[in-house]
């Protein structure tokens, strides 16, 4: 529909296309294909409705919704007949023949539905109780007996199905089937015997548990939630999910500071109606290994408890006695609020420019190309945008696993009709196929060459107005990568966004938690944006650093240096006196064991974590802070978009990151007044980016392979500790070869592959799959798969493995 | 997976007659009943994997219909039309009546496997009601004790002549015809019987006929 | 009224059904007078016979083919429904096993005319004879250079495909037929889009009976004239009827539309010595049972309709007053609960509830009270269902009512079978042991 507004008077004029129709009387003009049901929405009618859902093609199969339509001697199904110009439509408010009808299929669907609301987890917030309160008899008329079924069945090990209360609305299969792309259920039987049943496949999907959400009776329950509480004594809280870059709007529901569930929010922008299982299920985390105080090490050595003056004196004294040497770490799940304040206490307080939030593989080529392309320019390329692209290439970006709501976004996009997914990628995946995707294979390092063809191929619709290329994080591994992709851009005119798997990372990025780079995308290095900023922290712009600071890794390097001069009998001051860190998974960092060698030999460490980790462990104060549901805050998803959250556990007494950063800076003598935030983004000039040249090809020599792979959505992340149903529905860890790698190895199928480097090993089951030869592929941090810790360094993307027969290293 | 050898090459011939390969499963599942005597999870797994399909998907498919058997069905898969207009001409009668003699009710088999049987709906042969099916093949006009007869005659070994078909194979015989593989008895069983040429004999005894078009 | 038997006409030569058979009756000249012909052309005598369709809803066949857009591009196709599953119909089975090339030789007309490359033939599973049958004569037709690529050198290709279907009456709805044609459960679809515009594989489709494509050829060979001079105005042509139940001379009777019931029975012989006509349905038991009253209706779409019933399949079923009504209406319930899809509530939820009424009734169990609520149960079902099955189910009980409610009073204190002795109502009821 065209919305075109008469800038004279404010006032929208009706759209070209619409149609006039009139609901119990009342006029109203909608877009032309538009449903009787939504018109009447659209005047605050409501008919009654079990199967229909706006997200859902229409099925009119449940028959509750119908209604009068003049000229037609029989009742019609609101939900699928479209609005004519004229047409009058009679709800039961003003039709006896539509009244009768709903009253009837109201009773149809009762006869054989228990009469178990009082244990039913629908129960207060259930349309089919709700309609039979309000329209139903009081009394049922059958007095046969009903349909029965063994009860309940897993549909997954989070979701629970008990048949007997199913109306065979068939929201769940439908959006299994249409949204998803998972048939994981069906509809199984015929008749009255018809039910919903599940397949053999062990593999479920990463959205199962929207079914639950959109099950209009109690059939579908989630087994966490389960006879645990009632709707009525749940409170609702509007957050953001802090699971990844995609930005879904959820509905946190809690009890007495305890979370019982979350749901997926409204959120048409973004999520729709649906959210991922890791999304929905994984909150148990806030309960698991939580740090109860601040502790500092004594003169023994230990960690042991301290009060919060003592410990923010000590944290305080040992950050000023390395001024000028102070790295600051944060990680990428930091709220918005938080990454600035750590972006303002590193340059305003610690005057350092050594901060770094990429706690995961990445390189000076992504520094460059994010500060180029992506740091404080607001709102790009939108999921709306995706849906309507003519084309859209995912370049080392596997949506399903790193961000599923792109996934489904892309999916209803592809189902259009419309949209062409390209990716280049190492193998046609499962989301790739449900994409029906086109690969352009790469093996890893092979990505620039392989862009650079695009880059002068006609065919891909890349050169169309509108298409889009998405990139994700793991890019970064790739010499030349990234600079691969700006050029293709470039040549072909598509717009580009980057999707980064953790929440907090945009955000970051936009707070200037890079070297050389300041809030809103400012270049450290230009005058006009350091005293942009400095007007902004109400601090004298010469007290900013001026050069540019060190990112991870050369911090990393530059401290393992000083060790290995020490051990030759060089003495120099620590280039690294204290690092303050934040937020940092070490599984997440190309060299778990490297950095944590690195922390034990930093003179000083301060920790500010939510729970007790490797790092903790070796820090001199460790300060604990609010996990994402104990505090309120904000998230910018991967458009540039940003979504709040409130707080949903209140009362624990946790602070804020930005809060203990304010007390910090205070103790140091500095106050944190005013605000963070500048209101605008950098309108400077931006440079160009530094063209890096790819490297040529690795060879793997015999019983050899290139190692690639990325993380899976359900693997073993910290944040989805403690909920074993969720973990029961991770895809099994599996090795993917090439059916002829699997030949030279002598493989047998169905036969385990054991893949060595460094000085780990992992075995796994072997699958076949469309790679290159000699490369293989493992989910990167899977239960049987904890790729950073077997393999150390020797384990980056694209590094040379050995792979032999399973379990004969 | 322990179907027959070819198995997956008969399906692909199956799958080859279509357009869009989805297409084929009726047909499949027919040609797994004929490999293995009913639906059988391999089989489910291996028409769902040659399409495309989830396990879920095809199962939803299988159990649709009702001549997807759930397990192996008897070498001779007897059919009562109990519909109401052979059920009332004699239909319900026959059926009580085999149900007894072969010990067996709806859809159970006969414990040496020999038999199973099915009350069946309409079967599009009501002017030779009451009517029967051996593995889908007619049995018209049956009678209580013509009925037995058949049974005891397959019992005994002996070959039963539908009275519209060929001889009565076995259940996974006529599967494999019903899957679309020519088994070449499209001849058997001869022309017309009489009571589809009740009309046509009728019109000739009173000299009717079709008036001829007028060419030119 | 006379008979006239064209479809059926040589079905007493033996060898009817082969090639050899049917090609000694003009066979397949239809095919070249039609290939000589634009496809519009074909259309439009079709339209011009009207001919309406014998599967049971009388829809005009020529109108139907010409819904089919032409020049868009898309892949067209034909599908023919023989499914027939309908209790009482049984005409379609004995065509195919009689004259399969007339179905052949109607598909490769109809396919030229709607400009469809690929034709299925959708027979039900149950009935393999008539499935070989059909697959041979496609097969002779392919040998003989009817189908396949370049039709009789005309440049026409076209592929038939017979397809089984595995037991499933609903299958025989078009749209449900389609969905599993292509593989799913047959459940029916929405509409609109209509198969004519987004059929099988969402490509145009037109979807006919059997019957219906068994009369092209001899519309094409014989002229518009010759068969408008069979039948009435809105109802031209012959018709298959197929007379079973309680008659004397059960089976195929061709005749012309607008032959009485009462001249339809003579021909079969009548009721049984010494029997009345208690009630029969015209087409299926879909449609409103008549009564003895009823016997002097013409036979076509408009006068059956006024008499208030429907046509139908045009196979009438006939019932002597040995029948319990209660026993026949819980018996057709049973059938459309057993076969109602599932997807609608109406349908799905009321057959239940109506069978477990029902069979009260016919223990002689049923309840004054349960009359009214079973009428008002059909008509919650009526109009309100997602397809015509509904609708069907919903017909018998209220149908019977009008004629015989005083049997579904006696429901409430006897049982079916004792107030109307089963072994009368057999036909080896004097045989039986
Ligand atoms: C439940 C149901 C079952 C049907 N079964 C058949 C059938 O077996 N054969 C048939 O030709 N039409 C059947 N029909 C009618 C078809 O939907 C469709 O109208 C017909 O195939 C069109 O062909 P025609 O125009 O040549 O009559 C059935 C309809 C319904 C609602
Ligand atoms: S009326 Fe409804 S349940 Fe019955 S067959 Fe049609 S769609 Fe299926
Ligand atoms: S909501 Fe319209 S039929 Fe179900």
């Amino acid at each position: 529909m065209t919305v075109t507004t008469n800038s004279d008077t404010n006032v929208p004029a009706v759209p070209a296309d619409s149609v006039t129709v009139t609901v119990d009387g009342r006029a109203v003009s909608v877009p032309k294909g538009s449903l009787v049901i939504r018109a009447a929405e659209v005047l605050g009618i409501e008919i009654p409705r079990f199967c229909d859902h706006p997200l859902l093609e229409p099925v009119a199969a449940c028959r509750m919704c119908l209604v009068e339509i003049a000229g037609q001697p029989k009742p019609q199904p609101a939900c699928a007949v479209t609005v004519t110009d004229g047409m009058a439509v009679l709800t039961q408010a003003g039709s006896a023949m539509a009244e009768a009808a709903q009253r009837g299929v109201l009773e149809f669907l009762l006869i054989n539905h228990p009469l178990d609301c009082p244990v039913c987890d629908k129960g207060g917030e259930c349309p089919l109780q709700n309609q039979s309160l309000s329209h139903g008899r009081g009394e049922s008329r059958f007095d046969g007996v009903k349909r029965t079924f063994e009860k309940p069945i897993s549909v997954s090990a989070q979701v629970l199905l008990d048949r007997e209360r199913c109306v065979s609305c068939a929201r769940c299969t439908r959006f299994a089937d249409e949204i998803a792309g998972d048939p994981f259920i069906s509809l199984q039987e015929r008749g009255a015997k018809q039910q919903v049943g599940i397949g053999d496949e062990s593999s479920g999907s990463y959205f199962s548990g929207n079914v639950i959400q959109i099950c209009p009776v109690g059939a579908l329950t989630s087994a966490r939630y389960r006879f645990r509480t009632r709707p009525f004594d749940l409170v609702s809280v509007t957050t953001t999910c802090e699971h990844c870059a995609a930005g879904c709007e959820l509905r946190t529901d809690y009890r007495r500071g305890t979370i019982m569930r979350r749901q997926a929010g409204d959120a048409p922008a973004v999520n729709e109606e649906w959210n991922c299982d890791k999304g929905r299920f994984a909150f148990t985390y806030v309960n698991q290994g939580r740090l109860s105080g601040p502790l500092v090490r004594d003169a023994a050595g230990d960690l042991v408890a301290a009060s919060w003056p003592e410990a923010i004196a000590i944290a305080a004294a040992g950050l000023a006695s390395a001024a000028g040497r102070v790295g600051v770490l944060t990680g990428g799940r930091l709220s918005d609020d938080d990454a600035l304040t750590y972006s303002r206490f590193a340059r305003a307080v610690l005057k350092t420019d050594d901060v770094d939030f990429r706690a995961r593989t990445a390189s000076a080529e992504e520094a460059d190309f994010l500060a180029v392309h992506v740091a404080g320019t607001g709102l790009g390329v939108t999921y709306a945008d995706l849906e309507s692209a003519p084309a859209v290439l995912l370049v080392d970006f596997e949506p399903e696993d790193e961000s599923p709501i792109v996934y489904l976004r892309l999916r209803k996009a592809v189902r259009t009709g419309r949209t062409r997914i390209l990716a280049v990628a190492p193998f046609t995946s499962d989301g790739l196929a449900k994409l029906s995707g086109t690969l352009f294979r790469a093996a890893p390092g092979e990505q620039p060459a392989v862009l650079d063809r695009l880059a002068s191929d006609e065919s891909t619709g890349l050169r169309q107005s509108g298409a889009v290329i998405l990139v994700g994080e793991r890019l970064a591994g790739v010499v030349g990568g990234l600079t691969a992709v700006a050029r293709l851009a470039t040549a072909t005119g598509a717009r580009l966004a980057w999707v980064p798997r953790r929440a907090g990372e945009r955000g970051a990025l936009d707070a200037g938690l890079l070297p050389g780079l300041l809030p809103g995308g400012r270049p450290l290095t230009d005058a006009t944006a350091r005293a942009e900023i400095a007007a902004v922290w109400a601090i004298n712009a010469a007290d900013l650093p001026t050069t540019v600071g060190r990112d991870l890794g050369a911090q990393v390097a530059a401290v393992h240096q000083h060790q290995a001069d020490l051990s030759d009998g060089i003495e120099t001051e620590a280039p690294i006196g204290a690092w303050l860190i934040a937020g940092v998974g070490p599984e997440d960092l190309p060299d778990p064991t490297a950095f944590l060698a690195a922390v034990a030999a930093v003179p000083f460490v301060v920790s500010l974590e939510t729970r007790h980790t490797e790092i903790t462990a070796l820090a001199d104060v460790v300060l604990p802070v609010a996990a994402i549901p104990e505090r309120a805050g904000s998230f910018t998803n991967w458009e540039g978009r940003v979504g709040s959250f409130s707080t949903v556990l209140s009362g624990t007494g946790a602070l804020t990151d930005a809060r203990v950063l304010t007390v910090l800076a205070e103790e140091l003598g500095t106050r944190l007044g005013g605000s963070n935030e500048p209101d605008a983004d950098w309108a400077g000039a931006r440079r160009a980016m530094e063209s890096v040249t790819a490297n040529a090809a690795t060879q793997p020599g015999k019983g050899q392979a290139l190692l690639t792979g990325w993380r899976q959505l359900i693997d073993a992340g910290t944040l989805q500790e403690g909920e074993p149903f969720l973990a029961a529905t991770a895809r099994p860890a599996v090795a993917r070869i090439s059916a002829a790698t699997a030949t030279n190895l002598g493989l047998a199928a169905g036969s385990e592959v054991t893949v060595s480097a460094g000085n780990g090993q992992i075995t796994l089951p072997w699958v076949p799959a469309d790679l290159p030869d000699a490369v293989v592929w493992l989910p990167l941090n899977s239960a049987d798969s904890a790729v950073r810790s077997a393999f150390g360094a020797a384990g980056t993307a694209g590094a040379i493995v050995g792979l032999s027969s399973g379990g004969a290293a | 997976m322990a179907l027959p050898d070819g198995t997956r090459e008969r399906l692909s011939e199956i799958v080859a007659r279509y357009p869009q390969p989805r297409s084929a499963l009726l047909p499949m599942l027919h040609l797994v009943q004929a490999e293995e005597g009913y639906v059988t999870p391999d089989g489910l797994a291996l028409c769902a994997e040659m399409l495309g399909l989830s396990t879920a998907e095809a199962a939803a498919v299988s159990s649709f219909y009702t001549m997807y058997q759930r397990r192996p069905a008897g070498e001779f898969h007897i059919g009562v039309c109990i519909n109401p207009l052979c059920g009332i001409l004699g239909g319900d009668a026959i059926w009580a009546a085999l149900s007894e003699h072969l010990g067996i009710g709806h859809d159970e088999v006969t414990p040496d496997g020999k038999f199973s049987l099915e009350r069946i709906e309409c079967q599009a042969a009501c002017t030779h009601a009451p009517v029967m099916t051996a593995n889908w093949e007619y049995l018209d006009q049956m009678t209580v004790e013509s009925a037995k007869g058949v049974v005891d005659k397959i019992r005994a070994g002996e070959p039963v002549q539908s009275t519209r078909g060929p001889v009565v194979r076995s259940f996974r015989d006529t599967e494999r015809t019903v899957a679309g593989f020519d088994d070449g008895l499209a001849d058997e069983g001869g022309g017309a019987d009489a009571l589809m040429l009740a009309g046509l004999n009728r019109a000739k005894e009173l000299g009717q006929a079709a008036p001829e078009p007028k060419r030119g | 009224m006379a008979l006239t038997p064209v479809i059926t006409a040589h079905w007493d030569e033996p060898d009817s059904h082969t090639m050899a058979g049917y090609k000694r009756h003009a066979g397949y000249t239809g095919l070249s007078a039609a290939l000589a012909k634009t496809p519009d052309e074909v259309i439009g005598i079709v339209k011009d016979s009207g001919l309406r369709g014998r599967g049971g809803a009388g829809f005009p066949t020529g109108l139907k083919w010409s819904f089919v857009p032409q020049g868009d591009g898309k892949p067209h196709y034909l599908v023919v429904n023989a499914d027939e599953s309908e209790p009482g119909a049984c005409k379609d089975i004995p065509i195919m096993l009689a004259n399969p090339h007339a179905l052949v030789e109607g598909v490769l007309i109809t396919a030229y005319a709607i400009r469809a490359s690929h034709a299925f033939i959708y027979i039900r599973g149950e009935v393999p004879h008539a499935i070989r049958r059909v697959m041979a004569a496609v097969r002779d037709a392919y040998a003989a250079g009817y189908a396949g690529k370049n039709v009789l050198g005309s440049g026409f290709d076209i592929e038939i495909v017979v397809h089984s279907g595995a037991g499933a009456y609903i299958c025989g709805e078009e749209t449900a037929l389609l969905d599993s044609l292509e593989g799913l459960r047959g459940q029916p679809r929405l509409k609109p889009p209509f198969p004519a515009t987004a059929g099988l594989y969402a490509a145009p489709t037109v979807i006919n009976n059997v019957e219906t494509i068994c009369n092209i050829p001899t519309i094409i060979n014989n002229g518009v004239d010759w068969f408008r001079s069979f039948g009435t105005e809105k109802s031209p042509g012959f018709k298959v009827f197929a007379v079973s139940g309680h008659v004397n001379r059960p089976g195929i009777y061709e005749a012309p539309l607008g032959i009485t019931m009462r001249e339809l029975l003579e021909h079969a012989g009548g009721v049984r010595e010494g029997r009345e006509v208690k009630f029969w349905l015209p087409g299926g038991s879909s449609v409103p049972m008549l009564t003895a009253e009823h016997l002097d209706t013409p036979l076509t779409y408009e006068d059956i309709a006024a008499a208030g019933s429907m046509l139908g399949t045009g196979t009438p079923m006939v019932f002597d007053e040995t029948t319990s009504v209660v026993r026949a209406v819980t018996g057709w319930l049973e059938f459309y609960k057993h076969e109602s899809c599932g997807k609608c509530t109406p349908c799905r939820e009321g057959t239940y509830w109506i069978v477990d009424v029902l069979k009260r009734f016919r223990a002689g169990k049923g309840t004054p009270e349960d009359l009214p609520k079973l009428e008002e149960i059909c008509a919650q079902i009526f109009g309100r269902s997602f397809c015509a099955l509904g609708d069907a189910a919903a017909t018998p009980f209220p149908a019977a009512m009008k004629y015989f409610a005083s049997e579904f009073a006696d429901g409430t204190r006897a049982a079916a079978n004792d107030l109307f002795d089963p072994v009368a109502a057999t036909i080896f009821s004097g045989v039986a042991s």
